[in-house]
């Protein structure tokens, strides 16, 4: 039977909060915790989320009667208390597949993190996690080569790879910048990587770099034997320019670019993850911008969306903090997401902040890069934390060494081989690294003297956002 | 200022990939990585080339992959003998895993001349 048109403004939970609703496997599901205004019972702000993220708009309009509202519609099925919280609850909504193009994190973000997000109702609200039905992640491409590729074409097996940031990361001249390269590369680095700084400024455009860069990479491979990379960072004012950067890097022979995929938007991140499939190019992905958004622990964007988005959009690496360094990050949580990197199934776990079973399919899995202010002291935890499908990145603890940035990357070497080897052979490397440091610096001068150069040097601030248990 | 003396020259070395910045292992310690290899379920499997070569991406098999083998004198014994058929040539384990078609472990165990 049609339904009549009745003009004015209805109760969104009439429409929108369906607690008897079970989702479907096709639909997208949504984590959001909110806090609505004083007053507003929770299931009307629930449902406004769920309307104003879908179909709904303030009024009833008569167009809606032109379609069948119902197989469209966002809706609220659950309500949750936020544990230790009394003014938040978690509201999951169930988004049928078809309100979104196929293939688009663009037009999934828009949608759901869009107009809501400023909604009066509201005081805050948080996207905590989505699940995205397999129907959808099978029209992403996703990482453009995945870890298994990657390690084949880098040849490094058995390990987490090895990074570093060149410093400082703006006003070196590209011959200068170069040398930088080098000496980290020859030092026993697998991977350099532009600053996220850097584009193409005046003190150093982005072609006379990635000359130099290229020759630093070729004769550091040539003296040390192994397969060497730095990330170039083709980040740039438009898709155009972008593509352009890309193309020179691959020209040059090298193996790996870089994108800044907040900054430079989802659309040129998975136009450019296409890119580097078709041209057998990895992809290093920076998330500059990410902390802006993902920080304040009741409103914005959890991480562990963004790394989801990204690794549907398209990344070889992903940047995921390190635990224990100068960036924020609780670790049960990073756990949580890196696992969303990586794995082809990850289950609902809320003590690492996974809100859904997700499946990958067969999906390929990204890197996790821990970079930002760890030294050698660190290596026993992080790979310990981050296991081998991870990149190390040590920006001042490679280039603070007293002997130079060869020497740093040497002792970094050092440190992770003696690391990997002791928990091979059994040894609790997070209680005894002490241990195996200090008897892999028997061999090592550089490392000793890495050792006792950032002894004192910890991080150990409380972490700002918490996973909400109890 | 004058220039610290206790500043080191770092020099560049050839090495071969993982486990290339540690000193050669002893027999335990080669024990200990096989032992670690099975545990996973992955497969042995033996590869040599000549140091000429190091960098190419198909190394030699010794033989065949070891699929199943549990002992590990016998992976020991199948490294000695490859070395001793090949004296110049670089041996490496792999612990080959089939799930991921990848390799969870690869180290060089004798270097060639």
């Amino acid at each position: 039977m049609s339904k009549k048109y009745d003009a004015g403004v209805k109760e969104y939970r009439d429409t929108y909060w369906t607690p008897d609703y079970v989702p479907l496997d096709t639909d997208l599901l949504a984590c959001f915790k909110c806090t609505g205004q004083e007053g507003v019972p929770r299931e009307e702000v629930a449902a406004a989320v769920a309307a104003e993220s879908s179909t709904g708009t303030w009024s009833t309009v008569w167009s809606e009667l032109l379609t069948d509202l119902d197989f469209y519609k966002g809706r609220c099925y659950r309500i949750e208390d936020v544990p230790g919280d009394k003014d938040a609850f978690y509201a999951f909504i169930a988004y049928p597949l078809d309100l979104f193009e196929e293939g688009s994190i663009t037009n999934v973000l828009t949608s759901l993190v869009g107009n809501v997000f400023g909604f009066k109702a509201l005081r805050n609200l948080r996207l905590e996690d989505i699940r995205f039905p397999m129907a959808f992640i099978k029209t992403c491409m996703g990482p453009p080569n995945g870890i298994v590729v990657e390690r084949d074409r880098m040849n490094k097996y058995g390990r987490p790879l090895l990074g570093c940031t060149i410093k400082p990361k703006l006003g070196l001249s590209g011959k200068n910048y170069g040398r930088v390269v080098y000496e980290c590369l020859r030092g026993g680095l697998d991977f350099t990587k532009d600053d996220e700084n850097i584009n193409s400024q005046p003190f150093q455009r982005w072609q006379n770099r990635f000359e130099f860069v290229a020759e630093a990479v070729r004769s550091a491979q040539e003296e040390t034997g192994e397969k060497k990379g730095h990330y170039l960072n083709c980040t740039a004012a438009t898709p155009e320019e972008m593509y352009e950067r890309a193309e020179f890097a691959k020209e040059l022979g090298q193996p790996i670019i870089m994108h800044d995929y907040i900054t430079g938007g989802f659309t040129a991140n998975t136009g450019l993850a296409k890119w580097c499939r078709k041209n057998g190019m990895l992809l290093h992905i920076h998330r500059a911008m990410h902390a802006v958004i993902d920080r304040h622990p009741k409103h914005g964007i959890h991480f562990r969306v963004l790394a989801k988005c990204l690794r549907l959009s398209g990344g070889d690496q992903l940047h995921t903090g390190t635990v224990v360094g100068k960036l924020e990050g609780d670790r049960q949580s990073t756990l949580g997401y890196i696992d969303q990197l990586r794995e082809s199934f990850v289950p609902e776990d809320r003590s690492r902040g996974n809100f859904f079973d997700q499946d990958w399919g067969s999906m390929g899995g990204v890197f996790a890069v821990a970079s930002g202010g760890i030294h050698v002291w660190h290596m026993p935890a992080l790979v310990a934390i981050f296991g081998d499908d991870s990149v190390l990145q040590f920006g001042g603890g490679t280039h603070g060494h007293p002997w130079g940035s060869a020497a740093g990357a040497a002792a970094n070497r050092v440190a992770l081989e003696a690391c990997v080897k002791a928990r091979n052979a059994g040894r609790e490397i997070e209680r005894e690294g002490r241990d195996i440091l200090t008897e892999a610096a028997k061999h090592s001068p550089e490392l000793a003297i890495a050792l006792e150069t950032w002894k004192e040097i910890k991080f150990e601030f409380d972490t700002v956002d918490k996973l909400d248990v109890q | 200022m004058p220039f610290k003396s206790t500043v080191g020259d770092y020099q560049t070395v050839a090495t071969l990939e993982t486990f290339g910045f540690l000193p050669p292992m002893t027999q335990d310690e080669i024990y200990d990585q096989i032992a670690y290899i099975i545990a996973q379920g992955w497969s042995p499997l033996v590869e040599h080339v000549h140091p000429s070569r190091s960098m190419a991406t198909y190394w030699s098999y010794w033989k065949l992959p070891f699929f199943g083998e549990k002992d590990l004198s016998v992976i020991v014994n199948e490294l000695e003998a490859c070395h001793r058929a090949y004296p110049d040539h670089h041996v490496r384990l792999v612990g080959y895993d089939a799930y991921t078609q990848s390799q969870g472990a690869c180290f060089v165990v004798f270097e060639g001349r």
